[in-house]
């Protein structure tokens, strides 16, 4: 634990120190748990005067994207935080930032969606943006979580790839947990990301108009670009991870793999849950002689396909845990699905099959880690074929 | 001494026993800073080279209604991100919360309780009791707010001799998370505490 100062922040801490040092010039959020402490401790510190930022204070998180994207337009780096219900009524808006191709940064605590209320943890909110064009990727530290923030505007703001991005992490299990993290100071922040306007901003000496009607004859020219903005962002994302390592010493990668050397089976996860995979995997599978490893997804769009794929075609099984339901989809839960579009355009026939957990903060405990591992073992020397088609529903009362 | 310790640090050698993490759940009320003691716990056990982690209960909580919070302290990083079902220690904040909250549930054999209470106590066997009375140390050290005695400060002193962690580095963590106006008499109680704490078998 050498190296410079630690201090025990919570996730949503984490992020709200990342922004004060990306020097953020507008904040635009609206209050939801368990986002909430993010934009309070933003508001601590402009009220503190050690951030001079401009805080607006919506009615709604449709307005609070609105207002980003506004602000975004006329030239400031923006953040913006929310969860659940909160990302549910941004959807209208998220699509215009990223068609608009606004650097915004918006920090995300992963909560489940709404029917019946639940202020817990899934990744129901994270998956419903998938499609939405931005940027995402997701932490499973606090530190990951911190750093990811100044990571997100370097690789937004990139001239080549102009695109929101959404910084994930989980509600409670990260949001609200204090571990150790050296913040980034301001001014090495801002070596790393200079304040440099990138993008097409409005100019009341050069009027332009942004957002426009888009006809037939325009709007598919839009998308094709955004979807090579969408590559480049990737290109980007390898070279930002690389300075920011030759920086601040810390590597990140868009998958992480534990204890997949040896490796013959691994289970394929998303943020918290992967931290009790982990533990699992030392203090039970290894002992056991189970060669089990993870594949922690951290970039989640674009999706890296390509890695991923490399290692799971030398296994003997791999499962994919879920924290989201695709419902009446031909495959269960939506990271299963990128998982296995990307086995069949690749050509891998390792058998994969998919667990849904931990829904509305039901615990992913070592007895549903094992049901899970059993269950992929049992897929050794079998097919695709023999996959079930449909998820395993774990540590649900049938 | 409840742990085995022996990793190297500045303030001599620490580290928890066997699986080299404890897990520790505290009971409260709402408002009594059972959050803000696991909190100062982590900061203190940094300070001394452990990883610490901590946490709420999640969901909504109310002043004056049993609340939980956690804290996971290991000689190496935390991976695990879940509640405490089987805790190693149990601090309980409030001597009626017994009667109201199952505090024991779940603890591990041999386990350490932490009891904030005005003289004597008895609870299942096969534990070990740090009695101490926190409320008394509290008003003596003018610790209130909004008419209630704030015990987080005082009950880390116990904590500390019960889990073995020096009491300068609670003192230091305490005086830095609540700053140099309320921090020193904070650390006064919990070193109070951490004197006066009655161990019972």
């Amino acid at each position: 634990m050498a190296g410079k100062k630690k201090l025990p922040l919570s996730g949503n801490t984490a992020i709200a120190y990342a922004v004060k040092a990306a020097d953020v010039d507008v904040i635009s959020a609206y209050p939801i748990t368990p986002q909430t402490t993010i934009v309070e401790k933003l508001t601590e510190f402009v009220a503190n005067g050690e951030l001079d930022a401009e805080v607006i204070h919506v009615e709604s998180e449709h307005s609070a994207l609105s207002a980003a994207v506004g602000a975004s337009a006329a030239g400031a780096r923006v953040f913006t935080a929310s969860s659940s219900q909160g990302i549910a009524l941004m959807y209208e808006i998220m699509f215009i930032a990223s068609s608009m191709r606004l650097p915004i940064v918006m920090a995300m605590a992963t909560r489940a969606l709404s029917a019946p209320i639940n202020i817990w943890n899934d990744h129901s909110d994270f998956m419903a943006a998938s499609d939405t064009g931005w940027v995402m990727m997701m932490a499973h530290t606090n530190q990951e979580a911190h750093d990811d923030i100044i990571l997100a505007y370097k690789i937004a703001e990139h001239p080549d790839v102009l695109l929101p991005v959404i910084t994930a992490i989980d509600g409670y299990f990260m949001s609200h947990t204090i571990e150790p993290v050296e913040p980034i100071e301001r001014e090495e922040a801002l070596k790393f990301i200079p304040k440099k306007v990138t993008w097409s901003v409005l100019d009341p000496d050069n009027p332009v108009t942004m957002g426009p009607l888009g006809t037939p004859e325009w709007y598919y020219e839009f998308k094709r670009q955004q979807h090579e903005a969408m590559k480049k962002a990737r290109e980007v994302f390898d070279e930002a991870t690389k300075e920011f390592e030759k920086v601040f010493g810390r590597r990140y990668e868009p998958v992480e793999y534990f204890m997949m050397d040896d490796a013959e089976y691994a289970l394929v996860a998303m943020g918290s849950v992967a931290g009790n995979v982990k533990a699992y995997i030392v203090k039970e599978a290894r002992k056991r002689g189970i060669k089990l490893g993870l594949i922690r997804v951290k970039l989640f769009r674009p999706f890296p396909a390509e890695e991923i794929m490399e290692v799971i075609s030398n296994l003997k099984a791999v499962g994919v845990i879920d924290r989201a339901l695709a419902f009446g989809s031909s495959y269960g839960g939506p990271l299963y699905g990128d998982i296995l579009s990307a086995a069949y355009t690749r050509g891998v026939d390792t058998p994969i099959v998919n667990f849904v957990a931990g829904l509305g903060g039901r615990p992913v405990t070592f007895r549903d880690i094992k049901a899970m591992v059993d269950a992929t073992l049992a897929l050794d020397g079998k097919t695709r074929k023999d996959v079930p088609k449909e998820p395993y529903f774990i540590g649900v009362r049938e | 001494m409840l742990f085995n310790y022996r990793m190297k640090s500045s303030y001599g050698e620490i580290l928890p026993r066997d699986n080299n993490m404890i897990e520790i759940r505290f009971h409260g009320r709402g408002g009594q800073g059972a959050v803000t003691a696991a909190n100062i716990l982590v900061m203190a056990a940094y300070k001394v080279g452990l990883w610490g982690q901590a946490f709420p209960f999640f969901g909504a909580e109310r002043r004056g209604a049993p609340v939980k919070a956690f804290a996971r302290l290991s000689k190496s990083r935390v991976r695990i991100r879940s509640m405490i079902r089987h805790p190693d220690v149990v601090v309980v904040l409030d001597p009626k919360l017994p009667e109201i909250v199952d505090v024991y549930s779940g603890i591990k054999d041999g386990g350490a309780v932490v009891m904030n209470t005005p003289g004597e106590f008895r609870g299942p066997k096969g534990l070990r009791y740090y009695l101490v009375n926190a409320t008394k140390i509290a008003l003596d050290h003018g610790l209130v707010l909004a008419g209630w005695p704030l015990v987080n400060t005082a009950i880390l002193g116990a904590l500390a001799r019960a889990i073995d962690i020096p009491i300068e580095a609670v003192k230091e963590a305490i005086i830095e998370y609540l700053g140099p106006k309320v921090g020193p008499k904070n650390a006064e109680a919990a070193e109070q505490a951490f004197r006066e704490v009655v161990v019972v078998e």
